[in-house]
């Protein structure tokens, strides 16, 4: 097993070298001048004045030399000052960090929780009623935009149920206070991987189910729920975890829409803010921050999925 | 065994109850007709491109004619699915939309499809240095949440339905790239392409005759299954005012609109939805009936 961790450590340094230069260059991609920018269209200086805010800045350096600023500026935790506030970037991401991973991994235990009986009801079912309403439903569910999902459910529980969701309060003064204010964005957010997850545990289990080694346990005598829990079950999970390894991204991403119809102050509606205000620091700043977070909850998982199966650690 | 069936069903003289190659369009047809989804999945999208197209024609009011005095009016015999804040017949509106969404979800498919299946089969067939490098950088892509990188490339490009398609377009390469290397992988080392080799056919010759054909199977399933992402990428980018920009109406950007109203006149929000919802549905429909057709395993 640490063989295999170092090995998939060792694999993460050029991805994660890749991220700094696909970020770094993303913004050099904006047209026009990054010390204009800061400035804005209303300050006009000389060109003697200009000439010294871009070596203040070290935007006169040539790329690679910036790049290497970049890096090991990245690497001590500074990831610039925004162009409005003229405060860190990295200390205010941070404040919004929580309420964004919580409503993501809140999303991802809706998902487990509503696909995984349904997945496993309607492969045991296979080609009942109740088997093909919850394909039905499955294709449905990953068809449906989250926003408007989101939309939606805000429209039936404030108009027709009069629930209030509540402000978003930080789970360390109130976690009943943050579930209240984060079920609703959760399921929103969390439907689609329902539908992805709900077919791959179907999928997943029809497959074990078929497998010789369910059928010598029948053989021998065991009963239906004692075959489905010992020996179809854990094996049918083990390429799921995987699949929701890989929804995590997208769940990430998905916290910027979601945040931005429920009114979050996550991390998804503070990069939304600074697109409008063109504070490209900050832009920078939480792509990185999200991409990081998506390659190491990669990393756990393929982790996780190595510990669970040994065959992925020895192949 | 199988080779043995085959071998020795080329020596016999056909017969006429003998049983048709497995080839050619009507047995393809056949098959597909057969399949539950795909003919679903592909009538919605028929319909679908049908009206985009015909939109301008069918529409029964100008989109952007503003009537105030019908402001907010709900679903009636005049206007199916109402007005919006301007008085604009919102079933115009849908129907117009869906030009935005599905040009822009067709070209920027076309985008990653033409980028990742070059890379994908230049990759898979050269191997070496390009194999490494070209699909690092896939990967590194992949790093990034689809969405995320989208918005982030339409925050520095601006925009414009050309960056739109673009940045769409980047963000399903590597799905094209993976699919497209993992099939010329399995074909290259396979005899026909030695043949073709020891026969002194040129790479490009071998990957036009040879490795193309035999990439198209997962390639189609891929292409119908990434036209779904990008219609709800299209929506969410406009939704988030990041794409298609108004009074051009898309039905992420009317959806955008109609929750600003969302309990007085909820139908700016539903009907825009149910759309998306609907030609989404039509391309997973279609993915999953091809995906079960042409997979060989399944076969």
């Amino acid at each position: 097993m640490q063989r295999y961790l170092a090995t998939r450590l060792l694999a993460l340094i050029p991805v994660l070298f890749g991220i700094l230069i696909v970020v770094f260059v993303l913004i050099r991609l904006i047209p026009g001048d990054a010390v204009q920018l800061f400035l804005g269209t209303q300050v006009e200086l000389t060109p003697e004045q200009m000439a010294e805010l871009r070596r203040f800045f070290g935007v006169n350096k040539p790329i690679h030399e910036q790049f290497v600023d970049y890096v090991s500026r990245v690497l001590r935790g500074d990831f610039g000052v925004s162009l409005r506030t003229s405060r860190p970037v990295l200390p205010d991401i941070m404040l919004k960090l929580p309420l964004s991973f919580q409503l993501a991994t809140l999303a991802l235990v809706v998902a487990v929780v509503i696909a995984v009986p349904l997945g496993i009801v309607s492969a045991v079912t296979r080609n009942s009623a109740f088997d093909v309403f919850t394909r039905i439903g499955g294709l449905l569910g990953l068809s449906m935009p989250s926003f408007w999902l989101g939309a939606m459910l805000i429209l039936v529980f404030s108009r027709y149920l009069h629930v209030s969701l509540g402000q978003y309060e930080p789970i360390t003064r109130n976690p009943l206070g943050t579930l209240q204010s984060l079920y609703l964005p959760a399921l929103a957010l969390g439907a689609a991987i329902a539908a992805i997850l709900m077919r791959y545990v179907r999928s997943s289990l029809l497959e074990v189910l078929g497998q010789e080694y369910i059928r010598t346990a029948r053989g021998k005598g065991l009963r239906g729920g004692a075959v489905m829990l010992r020996h179809a079950l854990p094996n049918a999970m083990i390429p799921v975890i995987t699949v929701l390894g890989f929804q995590m991204g997208y769940l990430l991403g998905g916290t910027v829409v979601i945040e931005e119809i429920f009114a979050l102050p996550g991390m998804g509606r503070h990069v939304l803010h600074a697109i409008f205000q063109r504070d490209y620091p900050v832009v920078q700043g939480v792509v990185l921050v999200i991409a990081l977070l998506f390659v190491l909850t990669n990393l756990v998982v393929d982790l996780l999925y190595a510990w669970i199966d040994p065959r992925i650690r020895y192949a | 065994m199988l080779g043995s069936t085959r071998a020795s069903a080329t020596l016999e003289a056909p017969t006429a109850d003998a049983p048709r190659p497995r080839t050619g369009l009507r047995w393809w047809a056949r098959r597909f007709v057969r399949n539950r989804v795909a003919p679903i999945g592909l009538a919605i999208i028929v319909i679908s491109i049908v009206v985009a197209a015909l939109a301008p024609v069918i529409v029964p009011r100008d989109v952007r004619a503003m009537a105030s005095q019908a402001s907010l009016s709900p679903p009636s015999r005049q206007y199916f699915f109402g007005t919006d804040e301007f008085g604009r017949d919102v079933f115009s509106r849908v129907l117009v939309g869906s030009r935005i969404s599905l040009v822009v979800a067709f070209l920027s498919v076309a985008t990653a499809l033409a980028l990742g299946t070059t890379v994908g089969l230049t990759a898979g067939y050269y191997g070496g240095w390009w194999d490494a490098t070209s699909m690092r950088a896939m990967d590194i892509i992949f790093a990034f949440p689809a969405i995320l990188l989208a918005i982030a490339i339409m925050a520095v490009l601006g925009t414009t339905l050309f960056n739109l398609v673009i940045a769409i377009g980047i963000v399903y390469t590597p799905q094209f790239a993976r699919v497209a290397r993992a099939a010329a992988l399995t074909v290259r080392s396979l005899e026909f392409v030695d043949a073709a080799r020891a026969l002194g056919m040129g790479n490009l010759r071998i990957i036009g005759r040879h490795l193309i054909p035999n990439v198209l199977a997962p390639v189609i399933v891929q292409v119908s299954l990434s036209l779904s992402l990008a219609i709800l990428s299209e929506s969410a980018l406009s939704f988030l005012g990041l794409g298609t920009q108004p009074p051009t109406p898309s039905w992420g950007n009317m959806l955008s609109e109609g929750r600003q109203f969302l309990e007085l006149a909820p139908w700016n929000a539903i009907f825009p939805g149910l759309a998306i919802m609907l030609v989404v549905l039509g391309f997973n429909l279609l993915g999953d009936g091809l995906r079960d057709l042409l997979d060989p395993r399944l076969r």
